[in-house]
Formats: C-alpha cells, sequence, structure tokens
C-alpha cells in the first residue's frame, strides 16, 4: 500500500495568489494576515496580528443599534451572491420588543458551481470568522451561533474547530466575554450534502435537523427563523468583513473601492476555467472582470474567450465585450447579470454551450429539494431537452419549449430561487448563442417529419 | 390502523430492526450533540454520520435507533436519511469517491476523467466495485474550482487530475 504524501502534486491545495507584500491591513482587510504558504493562522500569531481588538470595545461601548448603523453606513453587501445589505438585515432582529434571544447562523455551505472563496478564509484564517461572529451575536442579541458548514469541507472543520476551542478558552466565547456581560457560543455544524441547504431558510430547516426544503417568506428569518426565535443568516465573507468596519470605522470600508464603484469593502474575486493561472485575489470591490482575468493569466493558450459566468452556475453568462464593466453588484446586475459569488467562470471558444447547459442543468435537476412543482419537474425536462439537443436529436419545438420554461420556471412561479437562478444562465446562453441550440435540432425533424 | 396516541419508544413495528444495536460510544456522541441545540431532532443529521462512520452506510435498523435515542418519531429520521446525498441507506465499498461534475471541473476535464474512472473501476456511478473497494458518486461543486477535475476520495481532495494519475491515486486506497 502506498499513501499519497501530504505534498503530493495530486493533493488539492486552496492558496491564494497574491503575495504577502500586496496584502496591507488597512487594503485587504480579509486577507493580510494568511501566510503565503496556506498554512493556517492560528490564535496567538492571530491576535498578534492586531485579532479580537475590537471585541472588548465593542461590547462594552457600542450598543446594538449603533454597530448595525456603522454596517449600514459601510454599506456592506452579502458575499455569498444575494448582494442584500447586511445592515438592513440585522435590523430586522431589533424589530419589535421583547424578542427572545435568537441565533446568528454562518453560511459556510459554500456549494455554488465555481466558487471556491469561503473555504480559503475557513482554512486559513478561522479566527476572523469567529471574531465577526461575535460581533454580529452581540448586535443581534443572539444566544449562540451556528456554523454550518457543507460535509465535504474536511480540512476547513478540523480549522473551525479548532479556533472554537481556541477561542473558548481564552474566554472570547462562553459566558461574560471580555467581561461585557454579553454571553455567546458557536457551534460547528456540518451538513450531509444538497446545495439547496444554501438557501437561507432551507438551511435553517436542515439545521433543525429536517429535510432542506425553503420556507415560505415573510415571516423573515431575522424576525422569526431557527425554532421560531430571531435568526441571522450571513455567508462566512460577509462576517469576516465585520471585525475591520468596527475596528476601522465605516468611512474607511466605503474607501476600499477607490472609487471604482458605489460598492463599498473588498471582494475575494476568483477565476476558473481554462485559465493560465485560476485562483483567487482580494482586490477593491468594482475591480473589472479584465483586471481578474489578467491576474489569472489570461486564457489558456489555443482558447479564446466566449463567454464567462460571473458568480457562479445562477447567474446569467456575459460576454467578452463585458469585461470591462467594475464587477460589483449593481453594474453587473444592470447588464443582465448578476455578481453571484464573484468568482468568474470562463468558456473557451471550443466548449459547446449546449453541453455546458446541460451540465448546468442536470446539475440544478439534482439539487431542487422537489418541493414546488415548476422546480422539480421543470428542471428534468429542461435538462433532458439540453441533452436530445446536444446529440443532434432536437425537435424544432424545443428550443421554444425552453424559452417557455425560462418564464415558468421564474419568480413568481417557483417557492424559492433556485430554479430561478437556473434558468439565469439557460436564458442568456439562448439569447446571445441560439444557432449553437437550433444546430441541435435533428435534420429529420426540420424535413418535415412531424 | 391504531388509534393508541403518538409514542415515541415504540414506534418500530413497520421498521425492521434487523437486530441493529447501537454502539454505546455513537449513543454517548449523539446525546452531546443533541445538547448542542434547542430541540433533539436538529441532532438527527449529526447522528446517521455517527452511525455511518462506524457501519460505512445507515440500515433500517440504526433509523429506529437513533429516532429512539433522539426521542423523535422515525420518520423524521428517514425522512433526513434519504433527503442528503452524503447519508447512504445502502452499503458503500471502503472508500467513497465523489467525483465534481460541477460547471468548473466540466470546463477543464471532468468528462474525460469521468469516463477513464468508470472504465477503471467497471463501475457507473452509484455503483460498488464487486471487490467492496470503491463506491463512485457524483457531488456538488467541491469548491475546488482553481484546480479542476477534482474529486475527493474519503477524506481526502484531490485535483487537478488526469487520466494518467488514476493508477497512482487509487493504489493508496486498497
Amino acid at each position: 500500500m502506498t499513501v499519497i504524501p501530504n505534498n503530493s502534486r495530486l493533493r488539492y491545495r486552496c492558496q491564494l495568489r497574491q503575495n504577502a507584500d500586496e496584502r496591507r491591513a488597512n487594503t485587504h482587510p480579509l486577507t493580510w494576515r494568511m501566510h503565503d504558504d496556506g498554512t493556517r493562522v492560528g490564535f496567538e500569531e492571530y491576535c498578534a496580528k492586531d485579532g479580537y481588538q475590537s471585541i472588548k470595545h465593542t461590547l462594552t461601548q457600542r450598543t446594538r443599534a449603533d454597530i448595525i448603523d456603522t454596517m449600514k453606513q459601510a454599506n456592506v453587501r452579502g458575499r455569498g451572491g444575494g448582494g442584500f445589505s447586511a445592515g438592513v438585515k440585522w435590523s430586522l432582529t431589533q424589530v419589535g420588543d421583547h424578542l427572545p434571544r435568537g441565533y446568528l447562523i454562518c453560511n459556510a455551505d459554500e456549494m455554488e458551481p465555481g466558487t471556491f472563496k469561503d473555504r480559503l478564509l475557513l482554512e486559513q484564517l478561522p479566527h476572523l470568522l469567529i471574531e465577526g461572529m461575535i460581533i454580529a451575536g452581540y448586535a443581534n442579541n443572539s444566544r449562540y451561533g451556528y456554523i454550518f458548514l457543507r460535509g465535504e469541507y474536511v480540512e476547513a472543520a478540523r480549522s473551525v474547530a479548532l479556533a472554537i476551542e481556541e477561542a473558548r478558552q481564552a474566554g472570547l466565547l462562553g459566558d461574560n466575554i471580555a467581561g461585557s456581560g454579553f454571553d455567546f457560543n458557536i457551534a460547528l455544524h456540518t451538513g450531509a450534502g444538497r446545495y439547496i441547504c444554501g438557501e437561507e431558510t432551507a438551511l435553517i430547516n436542515s439545521l433543525e435537523g429536517k429535510r432542506a426544503n425553503p420556507r415560505a417568506k415573510p415571516p423573515f428569518p431575522g424576525q422569526s427563523g431557527a425554532w421560531g426565535k430571531p435568526t441571522v443568516v450571513n455567508n462566512v465573507e460577509t462576517l469576516c468583513n465585520v471585525p475591520a468596519v468596527m475596528q476601522h470605522g465605516a468611512d474607511w470600508y466605503l474607501g476600499l473601492s477607490g472609487g471604482r464603484s458605489t460598492d463599498s469593502g473588498t471582494k475575494l474575486y476568483g477565476a476558473s476555467g481554462l485559465v493560465e493561472r485560476p485562483g483567487l485575489w482580494e482586490l477593491p470591490i468594482g475591480t473589472s472582470g479584465q483586471e481578474i482575468l489578467d491576474r489569472a493569466g489570461g486564457m489558456r493558450e489555443g482558447h479564446t474567450l466566449k463567454a464567462w459566468l460571473p458568480g457562479g452556475g445562477s447567474t446569467s453568462f456575459l460576454l467578452p465585450e463585458h469585461l470591462e464593466l467594475p464587477m460589483d453588484f449593481d453594474t453587473i446586475g444592470k447588464h443582465g447579470s448578476r455578481m453571484g459569488t464573484g468568482l468568474i467562470a470562463v468558456v473557451s471558444h471550443r466548449q459547446s454551450m449546449v453541453s455546458l447547459l446541460r451540465n448546468l442543468e442536470q446539475f440544478f435537476a439534482r439539487e431542487s429539494c422537489g418541493w414546488c412543482t415548476p422546480c422539480r419537474d421543470g428542471l428534468p425536462w429542461t435538462a433532458k431537452i439540453l441533452q436530445a439537443l446536444e446529440h443532434g436529436e432536437g425537435k424544432p419545438e424545443y428550443i421554444d419549449i425552453l424559452e417557455q420554461h425560462t418564464l415558468g420556471l421564474n419568480s413568481p412561479r417557483t417557492f424559492c430561487a433556485h430554479a430561478p437562478g437556473a434558468m439565469m444562465p439557460l436564458e442568456s446562453a439562448l439569447k446571445l448563442f441560439r444557432a449553437e441550440f437550433e444546430a441541435g435540432i435533428a435534420s429529420t425533424s426540420l424535413e418535415g417529419v412531424n | 390502523m391504531s388509534q393508541s396516541p403518538v409514542s415515541h419508544s415504540t414506534p418500530t413495528s413497520l421498521i425492521a430492526t434487523d437486530g441493529f444495536q447501537l454502539h454505546e460510544d455513537d449513543r454517548r456522541a449523539i446525546l452531546v450533540e443533541r445538547d448542542h441545540y434547542e430541540q433533539p431532532q436538529a441532532a438527527c443529521i449529526e447522528a446517521l454520520k455517527i452511525v455511518q462512520k462506524r457501519h460505512g452506510w445507515v440500515p433500517d435498523g440504526a433509523i429506529v435507533a437513533i429516532a429512539d435515542t433522539l426521542g423523535i418519531g422515525p420518520g423524521a429520521v428517514a425522512g433526513v436519511a434519504t433527503f442528503y446525498s452524503l447519508i447512504f441507506r445502502q452499503p458503500v465499498g471502503r472508500h467513497v469517491i465523489l467525483l465534481c461534475d460541477s460547471s468548473s471541473c466540466f470546463l477543464t476535464g471532468y468528462e474525460e476523467l469521468s469516463a477513464a474512472l468508470s472504465e477503471r473501476l467497471g463501475i457507473s456511478f452509484g455503483q460498488t466495485t464487486k471487490d467492496g473497494r470503491f463506491t463512485l458518486l457524483p457531488v456538488c461543486c467541491l469548491g475546488a474550482c482553481d484546480r479542476g477535475p477534482a474529486l475527493m476520495i474519503g477524506e481526502d481532495t484531490f485535483g487537478p487530475l488526469a487520466a494518467s494519475d488514476l493508477d497512482e491515486l487509487l493504489e493508496a486506497y486498497p
């Protein structure tokens, strides 16, 4: 028996593609503490690098309303893909009198196709997340925090579990944190698969030990979430932004984009697909797709860019001409797509769009929770039609049927955003690359056999 | 149907128990998990994973044993066990291969790798090799897109992989 050594080229290692000399505390709040070699930053090193500095002051000197105001002023928008204002989400837990103490859930169920950013933060800098969660827990009057981590992130689970224990031993979790009178604990909850768990209400059901079907909104989780208590669900990267916002203030955070965007802060951007050097970079929000692609070394030799997904499988395709746009929530939204998670996936001119769409829709069909009919039945139908077109066995009406699905599987006809997300790449591909789909219609049926 | 009130302690008649005995360590671990949550049902996914870690999969009897340990109905546990893709309700091989089939791996050589792996193992998705060594399953985007195509064997993640790497890789999992 041979064992694959830890340093084997075969083993996957998550690594940032920016050296330490580029990463500074005042410009790279998410990654400046990380090591070039990708090893984990432990508790003592995190503390020595200014870690947990904001805790005592924030928990003893600032009110919950004041913290939420700062989050709103800083315009911290959800990094899980939705781009919703974290401050506004948090303010829901303040509405109403005598609300019970609730829950803070970190959504670490990273499964969006093409997305590998939260893995980096969880594996290499877990204390930044813990610090962000303590502040968020305080601001939202949460009694308990959960890190909902996908089961496949084994290394991240080890890293986070150790960080929770280190923080507990240092008195940063538990009763009366740093003498503030605030009690808060965090538990690691690892999942057992299924993409739909990333949807925040499905995630709450999964946390409660149920099938991960989404819940109707309202009530919004901020008012009634886990076990009916006020619950805030934030993405890993969103929570990792919180400590620096508290430490340096909203104005500093607003300035990080350097005028590139009306959005604020930095973003973990990435590139995958047939690029020379796929990877991750922390860059000012509003950095252009072109700069991200340039950092990735451009397309691999022999490949030309045909289209790209700006931030996951549930975003619309963009064209090479859109690379000049700033990658932020509003700009990409205005051009018919979504920034999503901000990790771009490039499509080579050699890639069949029909095959790629077949792959995407098979994924979404498999991952439908089955709760509502349009999604449960429509997505497999879409995938089958695409499979027929891929093999040149399509019927003339198939393109129309696909277009009908992009309407029928869209808001407000579905229970959650799963099917509408699945329709974004399909709708855009039908518009941009229609001829490729038409080429999949069997020649016999074009001759009028029907 | 009996009209008797719902009982959590004797709901076992409809599901075979197959003489399944919950290991005492597992029972204790499940009770520790239970205390992390406001209600015991929340621990059932972790309980299924605890049982699966010991047995490789989740037999029917384990569903009842978990339900009894947590004081919830077996239907709730069974419903959860069939929903989640990483809970196995039938026996699997000694090593489970989770092959990422999402878009970034698809763009970087998934199909070639998948075909080579299936041929090498003589099985397709959802099947186990005759010698009980490997089970092959597809998995949601593994978050290893910068090094696709990627896969997991057990708890180890690998990528980028070419068909020519498979001999070296599989040899390490006897």
